[in-house]
């Protein structure tokens, strides 16, 4: 139905020097150069307030920049009214017509597009199969779960084969379960018709699951574009180490030479590649940090004290004292836990591995 | 199994009854206080003033035997001498205890010019002390030849029922002929269609007019922002805060000959000399859309709140214009909101009686108007009942008719 996109490198949407204030005074967003590739997952990440949803909005066509330039398919959009855009849009609360049956819902997009008759019910079929919801087209939205209403704006966003379609944080109102089987659901829709999505979001976890890559927004900037790998593993700066699964910031000193890191409490990590001298942030991620018999030999080990203890069931969490931070989260596998038994007050000592270092941009 | 689960059932379900005892005595406590009252000042009136459009106590309390006598009657030429009689013993005891006008009064309904024959008639029977030596019928039919006549008898006979259809179909331009068979009234005389017709058609078009204008307010309020849209909405309440009289007394100072609104046209050079428009139908429709606005406007508002603007978002996404989008998606949900608005303002509208009164023309007067004038000033309860009663039916009529297309659920007040 869809025509298949390989993934590529080919920009779709180019956001260009994009600014948007809606009191004259705030930029809610800030300069922003944004680009979307064809076929990909994009997710638009960040707490509420930095510029995310607003972003979607104006390539959406709803609401119009302040300043900059929108390029779809290297045609400026900004003057566009939505309706031109040819871009399907979920909302948050999926904003299916209460007083159309499921099917009219999902046949209403098709009119514009110039479907109608027996080609469109076939389309209306044909999607509703996609989601899982054959035999449900004479239904009322309000008679559907909320999940099932979730597919059914998913399906009216896609069936008129837009060239692109947003997400507005579509999983939020949804249980925690559901959300989850959600978010594999979409993926695997977003794959198999190759169609390209931006998708606005503030939980990180539902971030890391779907996209391609992520742009992490704060404060009306892009922090971060990154593959959600690489964002893990390689936060560009505090804001994006903190707001991506949780994270120990290290204060430490860079040598001279610029080849080691010199961490408060004594730590010395050698570098891979030589960094400009002076203080730094460094961080090292809760599930890095291990006891120091199961550490290999290269393992830097220090000394720690146990604060407090969390036992999760499979996994426990222990805040210690070290390395020059008065609160470091160590998360440690349930049989390390059982074997170890630490216990508030104690000492030991924890290691880490030197890869597990990542030094933060100054 | 079952003989022995049943009992066990049984005294749950008693034990549920018994558990939520408690609870439905305090609603029922709750709602009584507002139920007795409107039983007393509400229910009770209007179904004694339903009664009255049917009621024909005068002539059973006034012709005590004639009606009686008259029943076995045929109809052919005239009743036999004791109906006379007993006509002559009823019209004595009538001229004694005062009640012959009243008799009359009623009688001249359906025949008239009997009132002043039935008073002449008790005056003339009341000097005869002793049975006239010819009988009554010589006596009686001596005084008016009107007592000759097989129709006053048949109209006496016809009175006997203590109910009468004469009001309703009187208000719907019926009557009955001689013979007893309903039939039109002359047409000089049909004036009650007229007016019920009048009623309807200002009805509608006030509750047309709130709706054109109330619509787009109800709409702009709806998307604004909180502070503008409690500003709009504020001043939509303020008419309702001010008294019925008031308002409507403003609509004559704006539209009377050398009000405000003359005085602005002829200053501005509109026109030369004042045009009429107080005691016109514009005087009325004004006034009444400007007052019922409000009915109108708050349950669409309510409604449209209710309506999510990312539903006109979603449609302009997938596709269709803003005119395409707010016809096809928004104004369908909004229809619950128009229904009640513009039921409550036809209904209210149907019933109005100051406004029209007081700016409308002397020859386009509603319903009500009517109404008051048979109960004040010809003391007709009867009529002035039976019109209250097509109007309250036609109201109910129109409403089933607004259910069955709807349905009472689409109906909502927010």
């Amino acid at each position: 139905m869809l025509v298949k996109t390989p993934v590529g490198t080919e920009a779709l949407v180019a956001f260009e020097r994009v600014t948007k204030s809606y009191d004259g005074a705030t930029l809610v967003v800030k300069a922003l150069d944004l680009t979307v590739r064809r076929g990909e997952f994009l997710t638009l990440l960040g707490p509420s307030g930095s510029g995310k949803t607003t972003t979607l909005m104006m390539l959406a066509g709803f609401e119009r920049p302040t300043s900059g330039h929108i390029l779809l398919d290297g045609a400026p959009v900004e003057k566009l009214p939505p309706e031109k855009r040819n871009i399907g849009v979920v909302f948050q609360n999926y904003a299916l017509f209460p007083h159309m049956s499921v099917e009219e819902n999902i046949a209403f997009p098709l009119r514009y597009h110039g479907v109608t008759g027996p080609a469109a019910k076939e389309k209306v079929d044909k999607v509703l199969g996609m989601i899982h919801l054959e035999g449900f087209g004479g239904r009322r939205p309000t008679q559907l779960s909320g999940g099932q209403q979730q597919r059914v704006a998913l399906a009216r966003a896609l069936v008129f084969q837009p060239k692109l379609v947003l997400m507005d944080e579509p999983l939020g109102a949804l249980d925690k379960q559901l959300r989850e089987r959600m978010q594999v659901e979409i993926k695997h829709i977003q794959r198999s018709l190759g169609v390209t999505i931006v998708f606005v979001t503030h939980d990180q976890s539902e971030a890391l699951t779907m996209s391609d890559r992520i742009a992490v927004f704060s404060d009306g900037m892009v922090q971060q574009l990154a593959g959600p790998t690489e964002l893990y593993e390689r936060p560009a700066n505090r804001f994006v180490a903190q707001f991506i699964g949780e994270n120990n910031v290290l204060p430490g000193d860079v040598s001279t030479d610029g080849r080691a890191l010199r961490l408060a409490g004594g730590a010395v990590v050698l570098l891979p590649a030589a960094i400009a001298p002076g203080a730094v942030e460094a961080t090292v991620r809760p599930e890095r940090l291990q006891a120091a018999d199961r550490a290999s030999d290269r393992a830097i080990r220090f000394p720690a004290t146990v604060r407090e203890v969390f036992f999760l069931g499979d996994h426990a969490r222990l805040t210690c004292e070290g390395l020059g931070v008065a609160e470091l989260s160590v998360k440690m596998a349930a049989a390390e836990f059982s074997v170890l038994q630490p216990a508030a007050g104690s000492s030991l000592t924890l290691a880490f591995e030197p890869e597990a270092i990542h030094v933060l941009a100054r | 199994m079952s003989s022995l689960a049943e009992p066990a059932h049984r005294s749950l379900r008693a034990q549920t009854f018994r558990a939520a005892l408690p609870d439905r005595l305090i609603a029922l406590g709750l709602v009584l206080p507002a139920l007795l009252f409107l039983v007393v000042t509400f229910i009770a009136p209007i179904g004694a003033l339903l009664m009255k459009s049917v009621d024909n106590a005068e002539p059973a309390a006034v012709l005590v035997e004639t009606l009686p006598a008259i029943g076995a009657w045929d109809g052919v030429g005239l009743p036999p001498e004791p109906v006379f009689a007993a006509l002559a013993a009823d019209l004595k005891a009538a001229q004694k205890n005062r009640t012959a006008a009243g008799l009359g009064k009623r009688l001249n309904y359906e025949l008239p010019g009997m009132r002043s024959k039935i008073l002449s008639a008790a005056r003339a029977v009341s000097k005869i002390e002793t049975p006239p030596a010819g009988g009554w019928t010589e006596a009686i039919t001596g005084i008016d030849p009107v007592w000759k006549d097989t129709q006053t008898w048949s109209v006496l006979q016809r009175n006997a029922s203590p109910v009468t259809a004469h009001y309703l179909l009187n208000s719907l331009d019926l009557t009955r002929g001689p013979d007893g068979a309903i039939a039109a009234v002359p047409e000089s005389e049909a004036i009650f269609l007229t007016i019920l017709g009048r009623t309807l058609f200002i009805a509608a078009v006030v509750t047309l007019g709130t709706l054109v204008l109330g619509y787009p307010l109800a709409y702009a309020a709806a998307i604004a922002p909180p502070a503008v849209a409690a500003t709009l909405m504020l001043f939509v309440l303020l008419p309702l805060w001010t008294s019925l009289l008031v308002r409507t007394t403003a609509w004559v100072v704006l539209l009377q000959s050398n009000g405000v609104i003359n005085d602005f046209m002829m200053r501005l050079g509109f026109t030369s000399e004042p045009v009429q428009l107080i005691f016109t139908r514009f005087g009325t429709l004004a006034a009444m859309i400007h007052i019922q606005l409000p009915f109108t406007v708050l349950p669409i508002y309510s409604v449209m709140r209710q309506i999510p603007q990312t539903q006109l978002r979603a449609a302009r996404s997938l596709g269709a214009g803003p005119l395409s989008a707010f016809w096809r998606i928004y104004a369908p949900q909004t229809i619950p909101g128009v229904s009640a608005g513009c039921l409550i303002t036809f209904i209210l509208s149907l019933g109005y009686y100051l406004t029209p009164a007081l700016v409308g023309g002397a020859t386009d007067q509603m319903m009500s108007n009517f109404i008051s004038d048979f109960i004040n000033r010809d003391l007709n309860w009867g009529l002035a009942s039976a019109l209250g009663t097509v109007l309250l039916l036609t109201t109910l009529a129109l409403y089933a008719v607004y259910v069955r297309v709807l349905g009472a659920d689409r109906i909502r007040l927010g």
